[in-house]
């Protein structure tokens, strides 16, 4: 007990309190060790090398994959549909994220927990439910929906449907602590100063939730691009039709041309951590 | 124990807190068509098609269901997919909050490099997940260590997949912890473990299990990264997901919708269970 004791020996309470978590023990070098050894194992190396392989015979892998017209087709395909869906996520969660936090009505929390169902449910179960709906065959709309001229599933409709559906709550989840952080006494004071809704939307809630909405978008933009199980069975899959650039990757692969699903992959993978880099980059002017 | 309990002030992680369920305005004739929009495109895109997977499931009578999910294959996949999800998740609740303390208290160089690190995974596509994993683990291993195919494969997926949950329920709590108490303890010659083990670790403990609630769900859903990577052999390396698609392909829709209900089952469960750890942490905060 004396000897711990003697150990710490803090004098002043505030140049202590940063001592106390300044100071190094050999603990926090082994922590170190082990954490960065476990990403550099499981993340860092593995994408590494994933660039390595796609620039192992020069750019000749990735100029054969963008001068194959199906594939370009899929990267054009896969880019239209991310984009519609980040809009549509977009409208969605900022409509819903200002309703959770400004308004009270029933159910308000039953529907605060339903929002993050699709972070949790499997990209396949998010396929198969949207087959079972509007399945052109025997789903619950489908039929009805055909007959109208409307094609969901096997077009491009569902595969926009299913990549909303995966990316659902990544707005609503930026958006809200930023509207809860900003209160609302400058609404209120345009408001009394006699802005309509429309105005204050626009001029007061809209510029403080800015960055709210930014990195939902981006971080809707990547997963959306990625997307692959649910569209992978919404799409049917067809060459040139909908066949996206994740489905691509595993087409090239099984088909023995590692270099053509290297070359797809890095290409999204490029996408994906300029994204992660964009948001990490922006994040702390905001939070700090 | 609970007088040394720091209140870290903020609900687990970035979740939304529930106090917002009980004030704000009435609706008015704007937002209350704004909601009814949003409900009408919600239910469309969610809560029908979910709907629809429950009743297709259940429209062969309870023995059929039964049936469905109790063939030896489905049972196989079951187990796997949910032991290994629990087995990943142990691990990320130690390795999570270890990377979440390095992120926060830790200081040196590079140390932005390991934030970009600990999102890749959120934000690649599954599918080159399992393409980059196969990279470093597959047969042309620069190590040497060829796991393709194997459990151990499915293991490291979700690894890969579920790195970012507790990592980032862990750090903003972590980040908030009023230091002084830590310190008060130091100066009553607590050493450093015991700091941690009583003064620092119950405060994180709300959002270490709501982290480990989303990382479970999300092994137990995965699909993309093992398509390439476990080689999906029956009743060694497939798992749910690949369970059903394999339904899907075949046209057995109500086995599919079956096996995709006990998924649901899952991750209602952890929904729900995440829901009582906010509102019981925000209750105390």
């Amino acid at each position: 007990m004396a000897d711990t004791l003697v150990k710490p020996a803090p004098v002043k309470k505030a140049s202590a309190g940063k001592a106390w978590t300044r100071k190094r023990g050999p603990v926090t070098y082994l922590i170190r060790l082990v954490v960065v050894t476990y990403l550099f194992f499981l993340v860092a190396w593995p994408v590494y090398l994933v660039g390595q392989n796609t620039f192992k015979k020069g750019f000749d892998d990735l100029r054969a994959i963008l001068t194959d017209p199906d594939i370009v087709h899929a990267l054009h395909l896969s880019v239209e549909i991310a984009i519609i869906s980040v809009i549509i996520n977009t409208v969605f969660g900022v409509t819903i994220s200002i309703l959770l936090v400004r308004y009270r009505f029933p159910g308000k929390r039953f529907l605060n927990a339903l929002l993050d169902v699709p972070l949790s449910v499997s990209p396949v179960v998010v396929g198969l439910s949207l087959v079972l709906v509007y399945g052109g065959r025997n789903g619950w709309f489908g039929p009805t929906l055909e007959s109208w001229g409307l094609q969901i599933i096997f077009a491009e409709a569902g595969m926009v449907m299913a990549t909303v559906f995966v990316a659902l709550p990544l707005v609503i989840r930026e958006v809200v602590p930023v509207l809860e952080e900003v209160g609302e006494e400058q609404e209120q004071a345009a408001r009394s100063l006699g802005a309509n809704a429309w105005q204050t939307f626009r001029r007061i809630t809209l510029p403080s939730i800015k960055w709210g909405i930014i990195y939902g978008v981006v971080l809707s933009l990547a997963r959306s691009l990625g997307e692959f199980g649910a569209v992978k069975i919404v799409s049917g899959n067809v060459l040139g039709l909908t066949r996206t650039a994740p489905l691509v990757v595993e087409e090239k692969y099984l088909n023995f041309d590692k270099g053509g699903a290297y070359a797809t992959a890095f290409l999204l993978a490029l996408v994906a951590v300029a994204s992660i880099i964009v948001v990490s980059v922006l994040r702390p002017k905001e939070d700090r | 124990m609970t007088s040394a309990t720091v209140d870290s002030g903020r609900p687990a992680g970035n979740r939304r807190p529930a106090r917002s369920a009980v004030s704000g305005h009435p609706l008015t004739r704007v937002s209350g068509l704004g909601l009814g929009v949003a409900m009408l495109w919600f239910s469309l895109l969610v809560l029908i098609p979910l709907a629809a997977v429950i009743a297709v499931a259940g429209s062969e009578g309870w023995s059929g269901f039964w049936e469905a999910i109790t063939a030896e294959q489905t049972l196989a996949s079951i187990e796997l997919t949910v032991f290994t999800s629990i087995g990943v998740t142990l691990v990320n609740v130690v390795m999570g909050t270890l990377i979440a303390w390095v992120l926060v208290r830790d200081r040196f160089f590079g140390k932005r490099v390991l934030e970009v690190l600990v999102d890749i995974p959120f934000a690649l596509p599954t599918i080159v997940a399992g393409l980059v994993l196969l990279s470093l683990y597959g047969p042309n291993s620069p190590l040497g260590i060829d796991i393709a195919n194997t459990r151990t494969a499915v293991f490291v997926a979700f690894l890969f997949v579920t790195l970012p949950f507790i990592v980032r329920t862990v750090q903003p709590v972590l980040a908030e912890i009023d230091q002084d108490v830590e310190e008060a303890a130091a100066s009553l010659g607590a050493s450093r473990f015991t700091i941690f083990w009583k003064v620092i670790l119950p405060s994180l403990t709300p959002a270490i299990t709501a982290g480990a609630a989303l990382s479970f769900a999300r092994g137990v859903s995965e699909y993309g990264s093992l398509v390439l990577l476990s080689g999906n052999l029956p009743m060694r390396t497939e798992v749910t997901s690949v369970r059903i698609f394999s339904s899907i392909e075949n046209d057995h829709l109500e086995n599919a919708a079956a096996v995709a209900t006990v998924l649901l089952v899952i991750s209602f469960a952890v929904i729900v269970i995440l829901d009582v750890i906010q509102r019981r942490t925000v209750r105390r905060g």
